[in-house]
């Protein structure tokens, strides 16, 4: 147990633990897009998923629980790891110059906290049914309360910038969290961050068509 | 040659500093740049002031004792060069150069471009060795050692431990120096009684040192002179790992993890 908390509390033990956590966020965007992809096969299919993972309390909580800890272990390490980096560097270059410079990398400290925050949103406007649109929020008709939200314009930019940022989060953690975990050899690299490059692409765009379709009027209607 | 420095000016390690600006005429573009600093030093010297200190001995690119940062550049523009190997070719006549030292809470500046990287010392001597005592040098080939491990710890053995990672790393940490440290020892035959305690040790004294963490954004490679590959990181990160459950509780030294 010593040993355990003693690497914990490292460095790469604190990078383990975000990537860990990390792999179970993304897992879940995964899982989640897909299922919003049912919306264009129809209200049957999409209000039936939805009612699906309702079925068992025992199974709907053990899932938000994991998604739950994997936030708490995720935001947490974050903060540690950042106000440590913060710590290495008290006095700054007066210039720098970067070689492998990687917009998405840079901006994984500011792209967490606010996908943190849209997925308070989140929860609140379609799990709490936080009436955010004039149309009433009625609960299990998941089909209705999207195609109602998403014709306010403000509702679908909010959600598709929210998924953009996501985006940005993956395309650097998405291999990040291998080489975190010692996954990195440069033979196997290149493959290793065009599948997880592909990965953060396929899962903006799968997010996206959501709310452009039906503000849009392509579906929906 | 012309060149304007901007060169960092510092008393010692408790007073503030400042970008001096110092114009460097005929300068040849055949000098290296330790060499034009020499130059710009003789001639501070003659005007009575007080000359840029840098650090350097071998002037060759193999002790790792020279190492500022240059426009930006931990070592200058120059890939897999160190800043007593870049010469003055390198830049164009005109041309501000900004010389800073080494930024990291463990680097503390000494005085100018002279940064205390002892640093990195504590974190060798807490496991970057082999303490079975084991003679002379062995016959040639009397341990056997597969040639990709032999080529991979010679690659990881080339680093000089010059700092440049660390001064690049966007969080200062040094992951590529003890990461290189951990895989020279930890491929080869000698190195495996100690492994996993060494890994252990070394990453405490890294984060002792109060070096900051690795976020991937292999910078650091990227201005290493030996152009240490990045699986040396990966690989202090499995070690480290592994260690949490291999690392007997106690060592031959006496001391418990
Ligand atoms: C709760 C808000 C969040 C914060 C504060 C946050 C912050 C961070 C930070 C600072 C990093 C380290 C950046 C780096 O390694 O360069 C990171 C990495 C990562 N994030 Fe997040 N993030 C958050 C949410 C998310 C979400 C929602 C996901 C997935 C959907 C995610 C997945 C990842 C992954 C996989 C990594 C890479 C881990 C590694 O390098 O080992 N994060 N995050
Ligand atoms: S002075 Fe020895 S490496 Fe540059």
């Amino acid at each position: 147990m010593a040993a355990i908390w003693y690497f914990l509390r490292s460095t790469i033990g604190l990078k383990v633990v975000m990537a860990v956590s990390g792999f179970f966020l993304f897992g879940f965007l995964v899982e989640h897009m897909i299922g919003n992809l049912l919306f264009f096969l129809g209200p049957d299919l999409l209000n039936g998923y939805a009612e699906l993972l309702h079925a068992s309390q025992l199974f709907l909580w053990t899932a938000r629980s994991v998604m739950i800890l994997a936030a708490g272990f995720h935001a947490t390490t974050a903060l540690v790891l950042y106000l440590r980096q913060r710590a290495a560097r008290p006095v700054g270059y007066r210039r720098t110059r970067s070689r492998t410079f990687s917009y998405a990398a840079r901006t994984m400290k500011y792209t967490g906290p606010l996908v943190l925050v849209f997925v308070l949103f989140h929860l609140a406007h379609f799990t709490l049914g936080w009436q955010v649109t004039p149309a009433p929020f009625v609960e299990g008709d998941v089909y209705a309360n999207v195609v109602a939200s998403f014709q306010h314009t403000w509702v679908a930019v909010v959600y598709v910038v929210a998924v953009l940022l996501v985006g940005f989060h993956f395309i650097h953690g998405g291999h990040s969290l291998f080489e975190s975990l010692g996954v990195r050899h440069p033979r196997f690299d290149g493959l290793i961050r065009t599948v997880t490059g592909g990965f953060a692409v396929a899962v903006t765009v799968g997010f996206v068509a959501l709310p452009c379709a039906i503000l849009f009027k392509l579906a929906g209607g | 040659m012309n060149v304007v420095l901007m060169v960092w000016r510092q008393e010692n390690r408790d007073t503030a500093g400042r970008l001096q600006r110092i114009e460097a005429k005929d300068i040849s573009s055949e000098m290296s740049f330790l060499e034009m600093l020499d130059v710009v030093n003789e001639r501070l010297i003659l005007a009575g002031e007080r000359p840029i200190a840098f650090d350097h001995d071998c002037r060759e690119g193999i002790c790792g004792s020279c190492g500022v940062v240059i426009n930006g550049t931990a070592h200058g523009p120059r890939r897999g060069t160190t800043t007593c190997q870049l010469h003055m070719r390198e830049f164009h006549d005109g041309q501000t150069i900004v010389i800073e030292p080494y930024r990291a809470k463990p680097f503390p500046v000494l005085r100018d471009l002279v940064v205390d990287r002892s640093a990195l010392d504590r974190i060798t001597a807490a496991g970057g060795f082999v303490s079975a005592s084991t003679g002379s040098a062995p016959d040639g080939n009397a341990i056997p050692v597969a040639k990709p491990k032999a080529e991979a710890a010679m690659d990881a053995a080339a680093c000089i431990g010059c700092g440049a990672c660390v001064a690049a790393c966007p969080n200062a940490a040094a992951m590529l120096f003890v990461g290189a440290k951990i895989s020279h020892l930890g491929l080869l035959p000698q190195g495996q009684p100690e492994r996993w305690m060494r890994a252990e040790a070394m990453v405490a004294a890294m984060d002792r040192e109060g070096f900051g963490p690795c976020t991937n954004v292999t910078e650091c490679a990227a201005v290493c002179p030996k152009e240490i590959n990045l699986s040396v990181i990966a690989r202090m990160n499995r070690d480290r790992m592994a260690a949490v459950f291999l690392v007997a509780r106690r060592s031959p030294r006496g001391d418990t993890a």
